[in-house]
C-alpha cells in the first residue's frame, strides 16, 4: 500500500497530518483497493453503518422526552407520539429502524454463510461480527422493554426468566437482574441505562470490525485471494463508494414505506397496553428478528437445556471458522454445499415462522425437527462435507474466466503443476 | 525470566506477586459495590409482606393479589379439586410435593401465580388438569398447583403466609 507516503496538498493540511494523520487515514479509504466483482450483497456493510448512526441520532432524541420509570414510561411514549414536533417520526424511524437493522444485518450474514467470507485469514472478523450481532440482539431486546406495554414487561419477564435455569445461583441472579423480586422499576431504568450504552460498544466493535477487514482486504464472490492492487481491483472511491450509496437509496425505500404506510406492521398491538403484571397476554411472542432463537428455546422440553440449545444456536456460528473444513471459500464453487447453503435458509425461516406460533402440535413437532436440522448442519454436514465434497475448479483471478486463460503466466504454470 | 529465577525466587518477584494480590482484592474490593447496586435495594425489601381479606371467597372462587410485584393465587378449593388433588400417586408427579404439604389448609391453595419455566402467570380453571394453565409455553399444573405436563421444571411455588384470623391471610 502507498497511502503511507500519502502527502496532503495544502500547506494546512500537511502541519495537521503530521501530527494527527488523519488525512492518510481518509486517503487509505479512498485508494483502498477492492475486488472489482463485489455484487449488491457487499452494499450491507455501508447499509449497516447507516442503521447504526440512525438508530443513535434518533435514539439520543428520543432520550431527551423519554421518561424512565414505570409510571410514566408509558405515557411518555404517548407524549412523544403525539406532541413532540415530529415525534411521531422519529419514534417510528427508531422502532423500524430496528427491524430494518435487523433485516440488513441477517442478509450480511448469510452473505458471508454463502461466499465463505468467515474463512481463514477472516475468522477475526467473523467473531467480531457475531459478537456485534449479539449486543444488537441485547440491545434491540432492552429498547423493546422502554415503551412499558404489556409486550416489553412479559418479553423482559420471561427473557430475564432465561437465566433463572442456572444451577444453584439461578434465582439470585435474576434478583440481581431485576432489582426486585419481579419486572419493575429498577429493571427499566437499568434497561434504559444499558440500552443507551450499548450502541456505542458496537460503534466501537464497528471501527474494530472495519479495521480487521482492511487488514486482508474484502472477500469477493469467487472467494479467492487477489494481488491488491491490480487489474482485479477498483479504489474504494469512487467505484465502490457509488454502488454502496445507490444500494443504501433502495433499501431506504423500503425503510421510508414501513415508518410512513405501515409503521406498526413488524410490531405487536398488545404493546399499545400498558404493562399489567396481573395478566400475561394470551399469546408472547418477540420480535420478528428474535423468532428462530425463541423457537429453539421452546422446542427442547427443559428449561436448562432449552435455554442452552439457545445460546449454543449462536455459538456454532462464532466457531464457524473451524467448523467449515472446506478451504474453497464460494459456493459458487461447491455444488453441495450450495444445496445445504439454501436448506439452512429455509430452516431459519422456519424456525422464525413457528416461533411465531403456539408451541403445540404440529408446529411444536415442525420446530423441533428444524432445531436439530440446524445444529446438524453447523456440526455434522460442515465438517464431514469440507473433507469429502468434490469442488469445482477455482479459477486463478477474477479476470480469468472473463477473457479466457490467467493473466499472469507464471500463475498458470503453477496451476498446472497442481 | 529463566529457569533458573523460577527455582530461586528473589525479593523482587516476592514483591510483585504481592503487588499483584493486593492489586486483586483492590479491584475486587472496588467492583463489588458497582456490581451489588444492582441487588434488590431496602425499599423494595422493606415491602416483604401483604395481608389479604379472603371473607368473600366462596368455594371454587379465587382471587389474584400483588405481593412483591409478583401475582398470588388464593383460591377456595371444592372438596372435588381437594380429592383429585390428595387422589394423585407421587411417583406420577415431575417435582413430588404431597397436596398435604402444599395446602396446610386444605380448602385454601396460596401460591405464587408465577409459572416455573419463564415468570409467566398461568391462566387459572384451564389446561389438562382444570386447573392451572400457563399459555407461554404450555404448562399444564393440577389443582394443587403441582406440574404435570409441559416445560416448567418445579411446582407453583408456595409463599409463607399465616391465618391471622378466619378472614385475613398474611402472605410474606
Amino acid at each position: 500500500m502507498s497511502d503511507h507516503d500519502y502527502q496532503p496538498d495544502s500547506k494546512l493540511g500537511k502541519w495537521f497530518n503530521d501530527r494527527l494523520p488523519l488525512l492518510t487515514l481518509s486517503n487509505h479509504l479512498q485508494q483502498y483497493p477492492t475486488p472489482k466483482n463485489l455484487n449488491y450483497w457487499w452494499t450491507f456493510g455501508g447499509i449497516l453503518t447507516f442503521c447504526l448512526i440512525t438508530q443513535i441520532v434518533t435514539g439520543v432524541i428520543l432520550g431527551m422526552h423519554y421518561i424512565a420509570h414505570a409510571d410514566l414510561a408509558f405515557e411518555s411514549v404517548e407524549h412523544i407520539m403525539r406532541n413532540v414536533n415530529y415525534g411521531w417520526l422519529i419514534r417510528y424511524v427508531h422502532a423500524n429502524g430496528a427491524s430494518m437493522f435487523f433485516l440488513a444485518v441477517y442478509i450480511h450474514i448469510f452473505r458471508a454463510l454463502y461466499y465463505g467470507s468467515y474463512k481463514s485469514p477472516r475468522e477475526v472478523i467473523w467473531i467480531i461480527g457475531m459478537i456485534i450481532y449479539f449486543l444488537m440482539m441485547a440491545t434491540a431486546f432492552m429498547g423493546y422493554v422502554l415503551p412499558w406495554g404489556q409486550m416489553s414487561f412479559w418479553g423482559a419477564t420471561v427473557i430475564t426468566n432465561l437465566f433463572s435455569a442456572i444451577p444453584f445461583i439461578g434465582e439470585s441472579v435474576v434478583n440481581w437482574l431485576w432489582g426486585g423480586y419481579a419486572v419493575d422499576n429498577p429493571t427499566l431504568t437499568r434497561f434504559f441505562s444499558l440500552h443507551y450504552l450499548l450502541p456505542f460498544l458496537i460503534l466501537g466493535l464497528v471501527m474494530l470490525h472495519i479495521w480487521a477487514l482492511h487488514v486482508p482486504g474484502n472477500n469477493n464472490p469467487i472467494g479467492i485471494e487477489i494481488k491488491k492492487p491490480s487489474n482485479d481491483t477498483v479504489p474504494f472511491h469512487p467505484y465502490i463508494v457509488v454502488k454502496d450509496a445507490f444500494a443504501l437509496l433502495l433499501f431506504l425505500i423500503i425503510f421510508a414505506f414501513f415508518v410512513f404506510y405501515s409503521p406498526n406492521i413488524l410490531g405487536h398491538a398488545d404493546n399499545y397496553i400498558e404493562a399489567n403484571p396481573m395478566v400475561t397476554p394470551a399469546h408472547i411472542v418477540p420480535e420478528w428478528y428474535l423468532l428462530p432463537f425463541y423457537a429453539i428455546l421452546r422446542s427442547v422440553p427443559d428449561k436448562l437445556l432449552g435455554v442452552i440449545a439457545m445460546f449454543a444456536s449462536i455459538f456454532v456460528l462464532v466457531i464457524l471458522p473451524w467448523l467449515d473444513t472446506s478451504k474453497v471459500r464460494s459456493a459458487i464453487f461447491r455444488p453441495i454445499y450450495k444445496q445445504f447453503y439454501w436448506f439452512l435458509v429455509a430452516d431459519v425461516i422456519i424456525l422464525g415462522y413457528m416461533g411465531a406460533m403456539p408451541a403445540e402440535g404440529t408446529y411444536l413437532l415442525i420446530a423441533r425437527v428444524a432445531t436439530a436440522y440446524y445444529f446438524i448442519h453447523f456440526l455434522l454436514i460442515l465438517p464431514i462435507l469440507g473433507k469429502k465434497e468434490k469442488t469445482l475448479e477455482v479459477p486463478l483471478s477474477i479476470t480469468e474466466p472473463v477473457i479466457g486463460g490467467s493473466p499472469n503466466e507464471a500463475m498458470a504454470k503453477f496451476k498446472k503443476e497442481i | 525470566m529463566s529457569e533458573s529465577d523460577k527455582k530461586n525466587p528473589n525479593r523482587r518477584d516476592f514483591i510483585v506477586t504481592a503487588t499483584t494480590a493486593a492489586g486483586a482484592v483492590g479491584v475486587g474490593a472496588a467492583v463489588w459495590p458497582l456490581i451489588d447496586q444492582m441487588n434488590p435495594d431496602a425499599s423494595v425489601k422493606a415491602l416483604a409482606s401483604t395481608e389479604v381479606d379472603i371473607s368473600g371467597l366462596q368455594p371454587g372462587q379465587s382471587i389474584t393479589v400483588l405481593w412483591r410485584g409478583k401475582p398470588v393465587f388464593i383460591k377456595r378449593r371444592t372438596q372435588e379439586e381437594i380429592d383429585s388433588a390428595r387422589a394423585v400417586d407421587l411417583k406420577d408427579l415431575k417435582h413430588p410435593e404431597k397436596d398435604e404439604d402444599r395446602a396446610k389448609n386444605p380448602e385454601w391453595l396460596v401460591m405464587l401465580g408465577v409459572c416455573t419455566h419463564l415468570g409467566c402467570v398461568p391462566l387459572t380453571d384451564k389446561g389438562d388438569y382444570n386447573a392451572w394453565f400457563c399459555p407461554c409455553h404450555g404448562s399444564h399444573y393440577d389443582t394443587s398447583g403441582r406440574i404435570r405436563k409441559g416445560p416448567a421444571p418445579t411446582n407453583l411455588e408456595v409463599p409463607k403466609y399465616v391465618f391471622i384470623d378466619s378472614k385475613t391471610i398474611k402472605i410474606g
